[in-house]
């Protein structure tokens, strides 16, 4: 258990020293009184308790021990930090080791005095912990719900001022916030008790026959009404930063449908994937440009099929000389062709066509109809019909014979060949279909920026693409548009921890890896791999087998 | 009209020559026991025939048409199936979507339920395991699905690659008892086998092969007594 704690307190330390406390420090949970740095602290002994509560096997109060001693660890290893810094200059190694940082971590105290504060608040959270992992369910949840609608409201404080800037909404603003501050207090009670109180309801209903009176059928289109309402809404009362956002969720969600084709259902790793999201810019760019590298001044709508077939066509091009390579080859191979892609729109040869470094300028912004889509809050609309679209292709596909015949490679290449499934045209649909979707990504990446250049296409985008289809669930396409919302969505709206992205980008996918490997929400035979058979299956093909069998009688 | 024959088949693996050579016909109705230790060319020769492997020299013939040049999934369509080495089913699929995967080339969904019953009667336990997903299940139902999969493609020919390996006494019975079904119900199969002795017991004829090369052949009562074949396969 104290190894649990030495662990959390690494984790304390590490994420004090790299300055992600101090910067959370400066976001209000309740003004004046709490911030989400201290609440980031306190929840490292708590989820050390909570850790340690979980592993060992005893009574309840060996369980809770063990929470308190994981927690008292975190609290000694923080003392133990603070001491030292006032032993050695840390400043010259971390540059993030501001007295401000180290006031936050001793409250004010001398560093003499700090670890037994540090040691008793440690073991205080760490008991809080223990005690929610010891809990039923019934009592927990809703207090993690509501926990974290409260932390949610103070990370997204800026966002949610954004929506209650009307003057009508005043009142609201004023209640909920501090005016040019933080969360009120009693807003904040009021989130937490409320969220808590609908979680509590919801677990307390589960499970009751009928906690609706509407059918199955009737909810999910009740529900796909407020998801369509909610989707229409969203820009016009987030303002053109959150459709900024959401248009870049948008993107990233058509190109990791595209991707979601290779490696989520055909099994063909490519890691140069922003390849052909570039080609379906450039495409556009080339077509619709009215600067001076472009060659035909369409309009947007002309283009976008011709971005989607060039696109489409690369793919196929890409896929032809990788059609023997497997796994780790493959990757290696298409990381180079997503490289050479990006080169060749950079090359000084090229430049008197694709504008080399320079990139292609003076894109105009699509017009329908007289109607421009100027701003994000337009293009936002644009993104989502052209993801709806996209994501209704590729759900119809998932299910068809293609679809079977991905699965069937993805599963085991040589069978699926002693099956009577065509590898060659099989693979090279995977790889054009997977690059077109691409392609109207980029294409709408183009209009959006109003020009491309090279230095767009990195290769950490095909990364990208790549850990959102991880995070969400391989193969699955609900899976896509979580994990787009969570690895491109939320560290846009927190950009002012910018600097933090990557090591909470990276500390994401570890986690997700060790405690959810089959995604946020995965596909039905990724979670049939990693988890243990659940019966419900098993009664559907019942099912399927009694209705196959009959109709054959 | 043989039904499958392979004219003088030269296969190589880069430039180890695996095939010297090898001629054999299986007519319709038959089934056909491959024999030969380790090495000899068996997998080889059925990877030649179902078209995973391309012979430099010699061609594979059903029906008389030549296969050579044909893509392997083209000699699915044809009626030539294999169930491949060590059964190889989805892990992650269900029973019944490997059942179905197997009938991927098949445009006639009512054959195809016709055929998935079929293969419930043939194997009952695929039946009461439709909806588990067939990485859970044990090796000799694995290989009754292997098997199942590769009828549901309504084969002519059905290719058998040591159906048998790994499998507990009892089951390889079990297995070779359906061998025999399939085969009563008109399915022509050729059959690899390192378990000569229950492979002459089901088979009408048998080859023996040998570095590449067919060494001895004939009806499989004359295979059991031959003295060579006993000495080396046999035991005995």
């Amino acid at each position: 258990m104290w190894r649990v704690g030495l662990v959390f307190g690494a984790v304390a330390s590490f994420v004090s020293l790299a300055g992600l406390v101090e910067a959370l420090h400066g976001r209000w949970v309740v003004d004046g009184v709490l911030s989400t740095g201290q609440v980031l602290l306190l929840a490292i002994p708590m989820a050390s308790g909570w850790t340690a509560a979980r592993r060992s096997s005893g009574s309840l109060a060996a369980r809770v021990g063990a929470g308190l001693v994981a927690g008292a660890t975190v609290g000694l290893c923080v003392g133990l930090l603070v001491w030292l810094r006032s032993q050695v200059d840390l400043r010259g190694m971390f540059v993030n080791a501001s007295p401000a940082l180290f006031q936050l971590l001793s409250g004010g105290r001398p560093p003499q005095a700090a670890w037994p504060a540090a040691v008793a608040a440690g073991g205080v959270m760490g008991l809080v912990g223990a005690a929610g992992a010891c809990a039923p369910a019934r009592v927990t949840r809703p207090l993690l719900v509501g926990a974290s609608a409260a932390l949610s409201l103070a990370l997204f404080q800026e966002l949610v001022l954004l929506v209650l800037q009307p003057e009508s909404l005043a009142p609201v603003r004023d209640w909920l916030f501090v005016a040019g501050g933080g969360p009120t207090a009693q807003g904040m009670a009021a989130v937490l008790t409320l969220s808590a109180a609908l979680a509590a309801l919801r677990h307390a209903s589960r499970g009751r026959a009928g906690r609706l009176a509407l059918p199955p059928r009737a909810q999910r289109m009740a529900w796909s009404v407020v998801g369509v309402l909610l989707l229409a809404a969203l820009p016009v009362a987030g303002g053109p930063f959150l459709a900024q956002v959401l248009v870049i969720v948008g993107l990233y969600t058509l190109m990791g449908l595209g991707l979601n084709l290779e490696v989520g259902l055909a099994g063909l790793l490519d890691l140069g994937f922003v390849a052909f999201f570039a080609i379906g810019a450039y495409t556009v760019g080339l077509l619709t440009s009215v600067g001076e590298h472009g060659i035909a001044h369409w309009s947007f709508w002309a283009a976008v099929p011709v971005a989607v077939l060039v696109s489409l066509i690369a793919g196929v091009i890409l896929g032809i000389p990788v059609l023997g390579i497997r796994g780790d080859y493959l990757a290696i191979a298409t990381l180079g062709f997503g490289e050479i892609v990006r080169l060749l729109v950079l090359s000084d040869a090229l430049r008197p066509w694709l504008g080399g470094s320079q990139g292609v300028l003076a894109i105009p912004k699509p017009v329908l109809a007289g109607f421009e889509f100027s701003g994000p809050q337009h293009l936002y609309y644009l993104t989502v019909v052209a993801s709806a679209v996209v994501a209704y292709v590729a759900w119809r596909l998932q299910d068809s014979r293609l679809g079977r015949a991905w699965m069937a490679i993805r599963e085991d290449e040589d069978v699926a060949e002693a099956l009577g499934i065509n590898l060659v045209s099989v693979k090279l649909l995977a790889y054009g279909l997977g690059a077109a979707f691409a392609g109207v990504g980029g294409a709408i990446f183009a209009v959006m920026v109003g020009s491309v250049f090279p230095h767009s296409f990195q290769l950490l985008i095909s990364i990208q693409v790549l850990a959102l289809i991880i995070v969400g669930g391989m193969g699955s396409i609900p899976g896509v548009m979580v994990g787009s919302a969570v690895l491109i969505g939320l560290p846009e709206l927190l950009r002012e921890f910018g600097e933090f992205r990557f090591l909470v980008y990276g500390a994401v996918l570890v986690a997700m890896m060790l405690l959810r490997p089959e995604g946020l929400l995965p596909a039905a035979a990724q979670r049939r791999e990693l988890r243990a058979v659940e019966e419900e299956p098993v009664e559907l093909a019942r099912a399927a087998v009694g209705a196959a069998t009959e109709g054959g009688g | 009209m043989a039904l499958l024959e392979l004219v003088d088949l030269h296969v190589y693996y880069g430039n180890i020559h695996a095939l010297k050579g090898v001629s054999l016909h299986v007519e319709a109705g038959e089934i056909v026991a491959l024999l030969g230790a380790n090495g000899a060319g068996k997998s080889t020769t059925l990877k030649t025939v179902s078209g995973l492997l391309r012979p430099r020299s010699g061609s594979v013939r059903l029906e008389g048409e030549d296969l050579t040049r044909t893509p392997p999934h083209r000699i699915v369509e044809r009626g030539v199936v294999q169930v491949p080495e060590g059964r190889r089913v989805f892990g992650q699929l269900t029973v019944l979507e490997n059942l179905e995967m197997g009938a991927f080339t098949r445009t006639d969904p009512q054959g195809v339920r016709e055929d998935l019953e079929r293969v419930f009667s043939l194997f009952p336990r695929l039946k009461e395991r439709a909806g588990q997903v067939a990485g859970t299940l044990s090796g000799g139902e694995q290989q009754m699905l292997a098997i199942g999969r590769a009828l549901m493609a309504r084969p002519r020919a059905l290719l058998m690659d040591e159906p048998s390996m790994g499998l507990a006494p009892l089951l390889v019975e079990q297995i070779f008892d359906a061998i025999q079904e399939i085969n009563r119900q008109g399915t022509t199969i050729l059959l690899v086998e390192q378990n000569a002795y229950m492979a002459l017991q089901v088979a009408h004829r048998g080859y023996v092969l040998q570095t590449g090369e067919v060494v001895l052949s004939g009806p499989a009562e004359q295979l059991r007594e031959n003295p060579e074949v006993k000495r080396a396969y046999l035991g005995g």
